[in-house]
């Protein structure tokens, strides 16, 4: 199946070390040498210096000896590099999305996670893409990662040769909720693996309430599209910054905020407004326009990102929250 | 005896004797006070951090906060501390002297220079009370983050864009300067080693600013007018940001540590009071450094989803620029063999400056090999390498010049036992701090981040420990320098004996420079 080096982690480890032998070799000889003559020439062991005059032949060798090295290091790191970017015919593929602070794993089957499970000692290849702006993924313990870039498919793979969980963090610098976009790698044996896999589809993940459905029966319309906008309001993202509990979390709690009276800083000036349809449209076209005061500026604007009719649902929604 | 530039009359009185002045060592002065004083403020800003990083889940203050702080501890580091720190400080002080000059070619330019980077350091600093509030996108204002972000990328970006300008300006001026204003004699195999880094900068700054400029440019057009460069939802490419970007910042690494590199060349002659080594393999090592460093952009985006082509060819030559720098170390050191040393702190910095910037140099072949960038690309190691090669590199070879050009600068001698005391704390200090970063690189730890799982907890607190050893080293080293400038024994004008050209005249020296137009006969380094 997969030949070359058993782990993943290889290529990167020995060229780490292939390089980390060298680099110490020529630092503990330059530190010594140098260390040497500050001893040895110092003013009172050597008062009178000596001219020594260029030697040509020596700026040659110490050229030429590091220059071959340098290329010797290129070779492995590029080696193992055409290892690590050339999956396997028979990996399996999974989409990964990318978003302002979350991980989605999309399966062949439609199965979509927020945690990314494989199967142990099966290849994995990941094909990657973000909804907003730059990420990268990450996986330390099998020494890998790449860019999450909007408009755009990059690719990874992995040979998950151990049972376990692992880190996989976001290490392309994407705003505020940056270093908790964190999730697992859970590597789980085959089998267990085949059964979570038939299982039923999951939904996205955490949508334990769905307080859309609670209420307002008799106006079918608008729950329909509370409902949706419940939806929204978990597969956009929006849940990093907003609960609809009445915690605030980075941005205002969506609970009980429609109707509600707000000073907002306007082109740097406080000033007053009610919460209503326009003004949440406009919150989420033009966030920069009027921000809530005591809250980092960082709502990002979701224009591009939503229809019209799901700005729609996401207010009907947020107006369910009372 | 003429008097010194000090005391000289001015144009204008007081204060305006110095924001109006054309005398490049007011200029240099000028800058250099300014720099340094970013610079406290950035070391400040890097330990609030280290301070919230001590623990894991130890908060001091706000996830924003600290996007926005590590911001501007980059922006102030970069832009404004190390990039106009050697040249535009001390290389306007020292260059012209150096080659026997009565002033640089532009005198006027020179000073506009100065108020362009006070503009836009102002414009920066008005951007974190105005606005969206403080920029939080980090130096590299990578897009399309920093298109949608709420906070005021603009305002920012334009200061970066002026202080941009005035550092071409610089080059230009100091190119001109080099090319036509060295006094009879002064051929180039007679200039020292230090005007040669700077005039090797000079190239870079003039050639690769203006695509920083662009860049800036574009991305403020962008967020302002909506067209769409960068942005995909607006139909643009965020890589091509990233190719631009680093097509200018990667030469400005060079614009950074050349003239630390000259610097430390100048120093070790006269301490090892013996001719350098290899006089014309260093300065055509700068030469090769400053156009090879050009090609090598794209070591910056090794896992951006560039086409793995591309990342093999910049690959290959990052392996090739990282020679040149090896051959300089290899000449430092054999200009120690059979000298007479006389270990004065500028030599003790230079010592500790060889060895920081060559862990900073073999740290870099771990990020320029494909298979271990792709592990420690955005992680912690970048974080600890290029501290390394801009502290201990760039960073310790302006303390080194500062520490020898002190007497020429002031007239008077910095207090030696304190210096070395200093540079000692310093050492110890920084190899805390950056070596642990290192290690929580390699395991794993990605940088600009708030906070952390507790598995890396161990490195961080040395790390964090480091940092306050580190700053008491320059508390020690600034009250040095500053407590010597009023207290200081005078210093006579040549105390190192030193054989080139700006110590041939009085320290400090009198607004003209040189009392009569300076011959030169020999090299800069011939002490016989
Ligand atoms: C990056 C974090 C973040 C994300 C993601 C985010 N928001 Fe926000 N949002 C904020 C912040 C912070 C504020 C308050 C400051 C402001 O008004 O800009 C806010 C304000 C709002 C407001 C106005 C609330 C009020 O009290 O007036 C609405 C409505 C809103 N967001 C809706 C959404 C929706 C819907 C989504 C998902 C599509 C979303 N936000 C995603 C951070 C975020
Ligand atoms: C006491 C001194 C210093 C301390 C404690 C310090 C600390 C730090 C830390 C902890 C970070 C990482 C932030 C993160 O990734 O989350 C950082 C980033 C950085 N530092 Fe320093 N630093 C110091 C001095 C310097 C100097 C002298 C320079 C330049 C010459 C410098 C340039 C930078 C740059 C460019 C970044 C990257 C910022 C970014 O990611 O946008 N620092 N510093
Ligand atoms: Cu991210």
């Amino acid at each position: 199946m997969v030949t070359g080096w058993p782990n993943m982690s290889n290529p990167a480890d020995d060229t780490f070390f292939f390089i980390l032998g060298i680099s110490l070799t020529l630092l503990a000889l330059n530190t010594g040498v140098m260390i040497y003559f500050v001893f040895r020439y110092s003013r009172k062991r050597h008062p009178k210096a000596e001219e020594v005059g260029e030697n040509t032949l020596l700026e040659i060798i110490w050229t030429v000896i590091p220059t071959l090295l340098v290329l010797a290091m290129f070779y492995v790191g590029w080696k193992g590099f055409v290892y690590m970017r050339t999956a396997p015919p028979d990996a399996m593929v999974i989409h990964v999305t990318a978003r302002q602070w979350s991980w989605t794993f999309d399966y062949a089957n439609g199965k979509e996670t927020n945690v990314l499970k494989v199967p142990v000692r099966k290849p994995i290849k990941l094909l990657i893409t973000s909804a907003d702006v730059l990420h990268s993924l990450f996986i330390p313990a099998y020494h890998i990662k790449e860019d999450a870039v909007p408009g755009r498919e990059t690719h990874l793979w992995f040979l998950p040769d151990q049972l376990g969980s692992y880190d996989l963090f976001c290490t392309e610098y994407c705003g505020v909720g940056h270093s908790s976009m964190i999730t697992k790698v859970d590597v789980v044996p085959q089998k267990e693996f085949d059964d979570w896999y038939a299982g039923k589809k999951e939904e996205a993940a955490g949508t334990e309430e769905k307080p859309g459905s609670k209420k307002r029966a008799g106006k079918h319309e608008a729950g329909q599209s509370a409902r949706e906008g419940a939806e929204l309001f978990q597969t956009k993202g929006c849940t990093a910054c907003h609960t609809a509990d009445g915690t605030p979390k980075i941005g205002p709690t969506f609970k009980g905020v429609f109707g509600k009276k707000e000073t907002v800083i306007h082109n740097g000036q406080e000033r007053q407004i009610t919460v209503d349809e326009a003004f949440i449209k406009q919150t989420l076209l033009h966030p920069e326009i009027d921000r809530v005061k005591g809250f980092p500026p960082i709502m990002p604007s979701q224009q591009g990102q939503l229809t019209d009719k799901e700005i729609e649902e996401l207010i009907e929604y947020i107006k369910e929250l009372k | 005896m003429e008097a010194s530039f000090y005391h000289a009359k001015t144009r204008y009185p007081g204060i305006f004797g110095w924001i109006f002045t054309t005398d490049h060592k007011r200029v240099g002065l000028l800058y250099l006070f300014s720099s340094l004083s970013f610079f406290a403020v950035g070391v400040s800003l890097g330990l609030t951090m280290r301070l919230e990083l001590i623990r894991s889940g130890m908060h001091f203050y706000s996830a924003q906060t600290y996007n926005a702080i590590f911001t501007l501890h980059g922006v102030i580091m970069i832009f404004l501390f190390i990039i106009p720190g050697i040249p535009s400080s001390l290389g306007n002080f020292i260059m012209p002297l150096q080659i026997g000059a009565r002033d640089v070619a532009f005198p006027k330019i020179n000073i506009l220079s100065w108020w362009l980077f006070i503009m836009g350091g102002a414009i920066a600093v008005t951007s974190l009370f105005t606005g969206g509030g403080p920029p939080d996108t980090g130096w590299t204002f990578y897009v399309p983050y920093s298109i949608r972000t709420g906070t005021n990328i603009s305002l920012a970006v334009f200061g970066v864009f002026l202080i941009g300008l005035s550092s071409t300006l610089t080059g230009m001026n100091f190119l001109t300067t080099i090319h036509r204003l060295r006094a009879p004699g002064m051929t180039w195999k007679r200039m020292t080693l230090f005007t040669w880094s700077i005039y090797a900068t000079s190239w870079i700054q003039l050639l690769a600013t203006p695509v920083l400029a662009i860049t800036l440019l574009l991305l403020i057009i962008e967020r302002n007018f909506g067209v769409g460069f960068f942005d995909p939802a607006k139909g643009g490419d965020p890589i091509l940001f990233e190719h631009m970007f680093w097509i200018y910042s990667h030469p400005a690494v060079y614009i950074m540590i050349l003239p630390a590199m000259g610097t430390v060349t100048d120093i070790i002659p006269v301490f090892t009071r013996r001719n350098i080594f290899g006089y014309s393999f260093i300065a055509a090592s700068s030469l090769a450094i400053a156009f090879v460093g050009y090609l090598v952009w794209g070591h910056h985006m090794f896992t951006s989803g560039m086409s793995d082509t591309a990342r093999i060819i910049f690959s290959l030559l990052t392996f090739i620029v990282a020679v040149p720098s090896g051959v300089k170390v290899f000449n430092w050191i054999a200009s120690l063999y059979k000298g007479s040393i006389r270990m004065n702190a500028p030599l003790l910095y230079t010592l500790a400056f060889i060895f920081l910037f060559s862990i900073g140099g073999l740290t870099g072949l771990v990020q320029g090999a494909l298979a271990t960038a792709v592990h420690v690309h955005g992680t912690y190691f970048v974080v600890g390498h290029f501290h390394y090669v801009m502290f201990g590199g760039a960073g310790f070879g302006f303390f080194a010049g500062l520490h020898y050009w002190f007497p020429k600068i002031t007239g008077k001698l910095y207090e030696e036992h304190l210096a070395k005391l200093a540079c000692f704390f310093l050492f110890i200090g920084f190899n805390m701090l950056y070596f642990s970063m290192f290690v929580l690189g390699w395991e794993g730890m990605p940088r600009r981040y708030y906070d952390y799982l507790p598995k890396f907890n161990g490195p961080n607190l040395v790390a964090t420990i480091g940092s306050w050893i580190l700053a008491m080293g320059l508390i020690i080293m600034f009250y040095n320098l500053v407590h010597s400038l009023f207290a200081g024994n005078e210093a006579g004008d040549n105390p190192w004996e030193a054989a080139s050209l700006e110590w041939q005249t009085t320290s400090p020296p009198p607004v003209e420079n040189f009392a009569v137009q300076p011959v030169v006969t020999k090299g800069p380094y011939e002490f016989r």
